[in-house]
């Protein structure tokens, strides 16, 4: 006898609507048949049997919602089956499914990954009013995803001559969603799937923008740039200066950086510390949803080409974003999201939500600690850090990369360079481990920079 | 869709019933073929459970191929694919609870459950990966061959990658140089009509892929790449040309995938009609099996006797990979270096 159980779609999915059952007591199934549909806020599945049997006893009705996963759903009583074991999930292929299920996305959004320690959506205890945000001006929850679809589309209506292109951002609606309806308010031609050939799109690309276009080039995420990162640096950073200044290029990079949720070391690199090496590009790396949106606006206008890199487990975060005509963020801002007079910790990206969090656990004990949010990378805002640092005396970086040669490193240079003596322990930096990302997920868990890790750090330097 | 669909019907050679290859034979890739699948499917439902997490992507649909050049590999001789890479490695003798235990990313894994689904590697079992890059292996697979022409080893290497990596730009730099230095490579392009959501109509100006060699001068052959017989013969033939120093060959193995791209895919870029229609007429499998009846060595005692078999390996991975300890903390900084030696 076994128990079928309920599947999950993704590790992160904890639980599901049973939609319909195909078989019923007494059917007699094979593995492969199709016994039931599920249905979450992603996707709409098909589940397939594994085991061979008569199907004993349904033991969850069609309809029911939030059936947890592994709850048993049904049972089948057949040769050779022992051990409980969760039906199969499959596409399903009829084009039922929410438009909304990113492929390559193996993180449920908005819920912690396994690792316990997910996109941390903190808002700080007293928000602090962006200098930028327009006085009575109203706010909406927007996730990052749909704020950074919203740039691309007021950009592309505000300017004919930006246009979007890259790996499935077309017909496919981008693999992670991002470009969701671009395609139906452009068409084919502004909106353009490519093959996957990075090198090659992104040097049309970076051609169209010398011949004066305004490309955004999507990579499926940053990881696929590495093919493309001879055009990016060679070609997009360099011709400006090399031309003496006759050629311009006016582009955007954009797409997923960092490490996902277990999908191991080809495909978790964190490139900030990479692109912000190079003159001739600026580098962006927003976390909330307001700058992701008001600062891919202003890289879509930026004359020069604008690394942007996003991050996976951000997307499908909410935030407030403010209601107004042109929301733009200025590049090469930093911008403090959290006051306090003890020590502090700069952040960009995903690592601004761990932060948060770390500084209200540092808070509980007594620590006050100044977020910084670093979100330009290159212009890098250094004197927002030493205007902190000069009350605080204490730094703690925090970056989701290797720390070698990393942004820390550069973000202590720069407050040596002009904070030293203000400086009352030395700083700390808090990164990934040096090694490539493991795929293990206690190895993962470890290897990654967290919460916990943020507050050692800072209580290191607190001497406490 | 511009282009007339060449997917449904294989333009490829198709075996006769074959007096030639013995019952044992047929037994053999009938079992090997049938692990892949059943060791699949397997693998979706741990996904579904939690215990395999990132990136899986299944090969079922696709078994005649890894399976059928397996059978003319010679020892030594490399093989080398993409992030769908389980149906190879099982291909290859990799045992399946090393396989699936780094799936669950276990200390007994093939790579101690640092590399996971994509990136998994035997050199026992002359398997170089498992990469997450697409059209990386493809490079990598012609300097495999270019250390055999080095060594003058006689071996060949077995360079798969899919419809979409085709179009990678490393892929013609490599036939390039495979072709002047006439290096023993055998080009395996499993062309399963799609690379995630995008059909090779919307992403290839050649969609017969056998041809991409042509400036090259690589000969290249069209190959039913749901028979493993027409597989097992083309990859003979094309292997006997690298090894006879003739230099690279390009086998287009027509196939189809018939999961979604990984794991949680929508599919919505084609239809259940199309995957049921292949899934009825085509499976590699009940060809096999069809081809064994019309020849008269379908023996239904030795098939119950293969699937018992492997339903047991399989269920017995799965347990393994599930009760396989999680590494040591301390494999985190080991094999990031060598020792140089002194
Ligand atoms: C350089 C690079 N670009 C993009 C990706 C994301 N990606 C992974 S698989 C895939 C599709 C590949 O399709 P194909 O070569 O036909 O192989 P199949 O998946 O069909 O086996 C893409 C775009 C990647 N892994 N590497
Ligand atoms: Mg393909």
């Amino acid at each position: 006898m076994t128990d079928i159980l309920m599947p999950a779609l993704s590790p992160t999915m904890e639980e599901g609507t049973l939609a319909k059952w195909h078989v019923k007591k007494g059917d007699a199934v094979k593995s492969g048949d199709i016994i039931a549909e599920i249905e979450t806020d992603k996707a709409t599945m098909e589940v397939e049997a594994v085991d061979e049997g008569v199907v004993e006893d349904i033991l969850v009705a069609e309809g029911t919602e939030a059936v947890k996963v592994n709850t048993p759903i049904a049972r089948l009583a057949g040769e050779g089956a022992s051990a409980a074991a969760p039906a199969e999930p499959t596409a399903k292929a009829n084009g039922a499914a929410a438009s909304d299920a990113p492929e390559e996305q193996p993180a449920a959004e908005a819920k912690a990954p396994p690792t316990g320690e997910g996109p941390a959506a903190v808002t700080p205890a007293e928000p602090l009013r962006d200098p930028e945000l327009p006085q009575g001006a109203t706010l909406t929850k927007v996730t990052v995803r749909d704020a950074l679809r919203d740039a691309m589309a007021e950009e592309m209506r505000r300017d004919e001559s930006v246009f979007l292109m890259g790996e499935e951002v077309a017909q496919y609606q981008g693999a992670y969603k991002v470009s969701r309806g671009l395609l139906d308010e452009f068409g084919e031609r502004r909106v353009i799937d490519t093959p996957i050939t990075e090198h090659g799109f992104t040097g049309l690309g970076v051609g169209a923008a010398m011949a004066g276009l305004k490309p955004i080039v999507e990579f499926m995420t940053w990881n696929f740039a590495m093919q493309a990162i001879d055009q990016i640096i060679n070609s997009a950073a360099k011709t400006l200066y090399m031309s003496g200044g006759q050629i311009r290029c006016s582009i955007v990079l954009r797409g997923p950086n960092g490490a996902a949720s277990r999908v191991a070391a080809q495909h978790s690199h964190d490139y900030s510390s990479w692109y912000a090496n190079v003159p001739g590009l600026k580098v962006v790396a927003p976390y909330d949803a307001a700058d992701a949106k008001g600062l891919l606006k202003a890289a879509i206008r930026d004359p020069n080409p604008v690394v942007f890199l996003e991050h996976e487990m951000l997307y499908g975060v909410e935030f407030d974003v403010p209601d107004v005509d042109d929301w733009i963020v200025p590049i090469g801002k930093a911008k403090v999201r959290r006051t306090g007079a003890d020590v502090t910790i700069t952040a960009h990206s995903r690592m601004v939500g761990l932060a948060l969090k770390a500084a209200e656990e540092l808070a509980a004990e007594g620590i006050e600690a100044e977020v910084i949010d670093l979100r330009t990378l290159r212009p890098l805002d250094h004197e927002t850090v030493v205007e902190s640092v000069k009350k605080t005396g204490r730094l703690v970086t925090a970056e989701e990369g290797w720390g070698s040669m990393g942004v820390g490193a550069e973000v202590i240079a720069r407050v040596l360079e002009h904070a030293f003596d203000y400086l009352d322990a030395p700083p700390a930096r808090v990164c990934q481990e040096d090694v490539p990302l493991p795929y293990a997920a206690n190895l993962e868990v470890l290897s990654l920079p967290s919460v916990e890790k943020i507050v050692q750090a800072a209580k290191a330097v607190s001497y406490r | 869709m511009a282009r007339a669909r060449a997917a449904a019907k294989p333009g490829g050679k198709t075996t006769k019933p074959d007096a030639k290859t013995g019952k044992d034979d047929l037994l053999g890739y009938y079992r090997d073929m049938l692990l892949i699948r059943r060791f699949e499917e397997r693998a979706g439902q741990l996904y579904g459970m939690g215990l395999i997490g990132g990136f899986c992507h299944l090969y079922i649909g696709q078994e005649a191929i890894a399976v059928g050049v397996q059978a003319i590999k010679k020892p030594g001789d490399q093989v080398i694919t993409g992030y769908r890479d389980h149906g190879h490695m099982l291909a290859c003798g990799m045992d399946p609870r090393e396989v699936m235990a780094e799936l669950t990313g276990r200390a007994g894994g093939s790579s101690h459950g640092k590399g996971g689904s994509m990136h998994m590697f035997s050199t026992a079992a002359d398997f170089y990966g498992g990469h997450g890059i697409v059209g990386a292996q493809v490079s990598l697979g012609t300097g495999l061959a270019m250390a055999n022409r080095y060594r003058n080893t006689g071996n060949v290497s077995f360079t798969y990658f899919g419809d979409g990596a085709a179009n990678q730009g490393q892929v013609y730099e490599s036939f390039n140089m495979a072709e002047l230095w006439r290096l023993p490579v055998v080009y395996v392009i499993e062309n399963n009509q799609y690379a995630m959501g995008t059909s090779i109509e919307r992403s290839s100006a050649e969609t017969e892929l056998f041809r991409r060699g042509a400036s090259f001068r690589i000969p290249g052959e069209v190959v039913d790449g749901m028979d493993v017989i027409a597989v097992r013969d083309a990859a003979a033939k094309a292997a006997e040309h690298a090894r006879a120093g003739e230099g690279p060959y390009i086998l287009e193995m027509k196939t189809y995938r018939y999961r979604g791209h990984s794991m949680s895919d929508p599919a919505k870029y084609r239809t259940r009609e199309e995957v049921d229609e292949v899934r009825k007429t085509r499976d590699p499998i009940e060809h096999l099996q069809e081809l064994m009846a019309r020849q008269g060595v379908a023996d239904d005692a030795a098939l119950k006797a293969i699937d018992a078999d492997v339903k047991r390996i399989v269920a017995d991975a799965a347990e393994f990979a599930r009760t396989s300890p999680e590494p040591d903390p301390s494999e985190l900084y080991t094999d990031v270096y060598l020792e140089a030696a002194r």
